[in-house]
C-alpha cells in the first residue's frame, strides 16, 4: 500500500515536470530603453579585469556582444574598429563582450579570442563572459548585439540596443548607420529617432 | 553532340558581334555547366518570401529559418526533414528558408545541400533590410535563429526555438487535427 503511494507520487511528479516543461518558451528577460545597465568584472584578453566603474571621463558606453565563431560577428569587425576609433575620443569608448560558451563554441575560448583580436588589431576591450552572468542580464540574445549606455548619475542607462547599421554584407551600401546616430543625438541633447532595430544574428551558445 | 554543336555556333556569332553576345555567350555556358550537378537556389527579397508565409490554400506549412553557419539550426534540420517526409502526404509542407550569405551559396550552402539530400522545398532569403523585414515575419522575433513558423488558413503560432522530433511533430498535430 506504502508502496503503492509512493509509486503514485513518483508518477505525478513526473507528469507535472514533463507538462511544465513543454511549450514554455525560453523568455529572456533583459534590459529595455531606459534601464539601468549592470556594471561587470570582467576578464580582458591581456588578462586583466575591466569594470566600467573604471572608466573615468566618459559619457557612455558602446557595448557589442560578439564572438570570433559568427559569420555576422566576422563582418562586422572592421566596423566595430571603426567605430572605437571614431568614438573613443569623444567618450564613447567600444567593449565587447563575447557571451558564448567556449566549450560548446571551441572557437571562441579565451585564447582564440585573444588571436582574433591581435590578428585584426582590436582597439577596444575584448572581454570573456565568463561563466555566462552578464549576457542574460542584458537581455542579449546573439551575436553581434549592441547596447549603447548614457553614463549618468544615476547609472549607466540604456539608451540603444540593436544593429550596427543596416547593411550586414556591404559597408558601402549602408544608408543608416543606426549606433552612430544615436550617439550623435545623445551628443546634441536629441532623442534617438531609432532606438531599437533588428538583425539575424548567430544565437548565444550556453 | 548537339550541345557542342549549338556551342560552336554560338561562338561563331560571338566573334561577328558586339560584346553583349559575347557576355550572353558566357552566362549560357556557366549556366550549362552548372545545371548539369548543382541544384539551383530560389534566391528571394522578402516581397519574394512573403507569399510563403500567407498562403491560404488546404496546406498547413511549417517555415523554418536557418543558415549552414548556424550550428543549432543545422542539429534540428533533420527532424524538419523527417517532418517533410512523414506529412507530405497529409497536406504538410516544410519550407526551409535559408539565411546564407550570398558569398556562400556555392561555396558552402549548394554543397550542403546535396550531402544532406534535403528533400524540403528550399527558399533563400536575401534582403539586408532586415530591420524591416524581420518584424513582419513575428513582431517578438529579435533575429536570432533558428525560428520557426507554423500556419494554415486557420492558425499560426511562431517559435523562436529549437525542436526534436517528436515536440515538432507535437506542435504539427495542433494544426492538422
Amino acid at each position: 500500500m506504502r508502496f503503492n503511494k509512493i509509486i503514485t507520487l513518483v508518477i505525478t511528479v513526473f507528469l507535472l515536470s514533463a507538462f511544465t516543461n513543454v511549450n514554455t518558451p525560453t523568455v529572456i528577460q533583459g534590459y529595455d530603453i531606459g534601464d539601468i545597465a549592470t556594471d561587470f568584472s570582467l576578464r580582458n584578453i591581456d588578462g586583466q579585469m575591466v569594470t566600467l566603474a573604471d572608466y573615468e571621463n566618459v559619457k557612455g558606453f558602446i557595448i557589442i556582444f560578439t564572438c570570433n565563431t559568427c559569420p555576422y560577428a566576422v563582418q562586422y569587425e572592421d566596423r566595430i574598429i571603426a567605430l572605437n576609433n571614431k568614438y573613443v575620443d569623444q567618450g564613447f569608448p567600444v567593449i565587447a563582450i563575447m557571451p558564448n560558451n567556449p566549450i560548446i563554441k571551441t572557437g571562441d575560448n579565451p585564447k582564440a579570442m585573444k588571436a582574433r583580436a591581435t590578428s585584426k588589431g582590436f582597439t577596444f576591450p575584448y572581454l570573456f563572459d565568463e561563466g555566462q552572468k552578464i549576457y542574460p542580464q542584458y537581455g542579449a540574445t546573439k551575436t553581434p548585439q549592441v547596447y549603447l549606455l548614457e553614463k549618468t548619475n544615476e547609472g549607466n542607462i540604456v539608451r540603444y540596443i540593436g544593429a550596427i547599421d543596416d547593411n550586414y554584407k556591404d559597408v558601402k551600401l549602408v544608408n543608416t548607420k543606426y549606433v552612430e546616430e544615436a550617439i550623435e543625438a545623445l551628443k546634441n541633447g536629441n532623442a534617438i529617432e531609432e532606438s531599437k532595430t533588428r538583425t539575424i544574428g548567430c544565437s548565444i551558445k550556453s | 553532340m548537339k550541345l557542342l554543336l549549338i556551342f560552336l555556333i554560338l561562338l561563331g556569332v560571338s566573334c561577328k558581334t558586339d560584346k553583349h553576345d559575347e557576355v550572353a555567350l558566357k552566362l549560357l555556358t556557366v549556366e550549362k555547366t552548372q545545371s548539369i550537378d548543382v541544384p539551383s537556389l530560389e534566391i528571394l527579397n522578402y516581397a519574394g518570401l512573403e507569399p510563403y508565409l500567407s498562403k491560404e490554400d488546404s496546406l498547413t506549412y511549417v517555415v523554418n529559418f536557418w543558415a549552414t553557419w548556424c550550428a543549432p539550426c543545422v542539429k534540428e534540420l533533420p527532424h524538419f526533414e523527417k517532418l517533410n517526409n512523414q506529412y507530405k502526404n497529409q497536406n504538410v509542407e516544410v519550407l526551409l528558408v535559408s539565411l546564407d550569405f550570398p558569398s556562400q551559396y556555392d561555396k558552402k550552402l549548394k554543397p550542403f545541400i546535396e550531402k544532406h539530400q534535403l528533400k524540403s522545398k528550399i527558399l533563400v532569403l536575401d534582403d539586408v533590410d532586415q530591420n524591416s523585414w524581420i518584424p513582419k515575419v513575428d513582431s517578438n522575433w529579435d533575429g536570432a535563429i533558428p525560428v520557426t513558423l507554423i500556419y494554415n488558413k486557420r492558425k499560426r503560432q511562431f517559435y523562436d526555438r529549437t525542436f526534436d522530433y517528436a515536440e515538432l511533430e507535437n506542435e504539427l498535430k495542433q494544426f492538422i487535427n
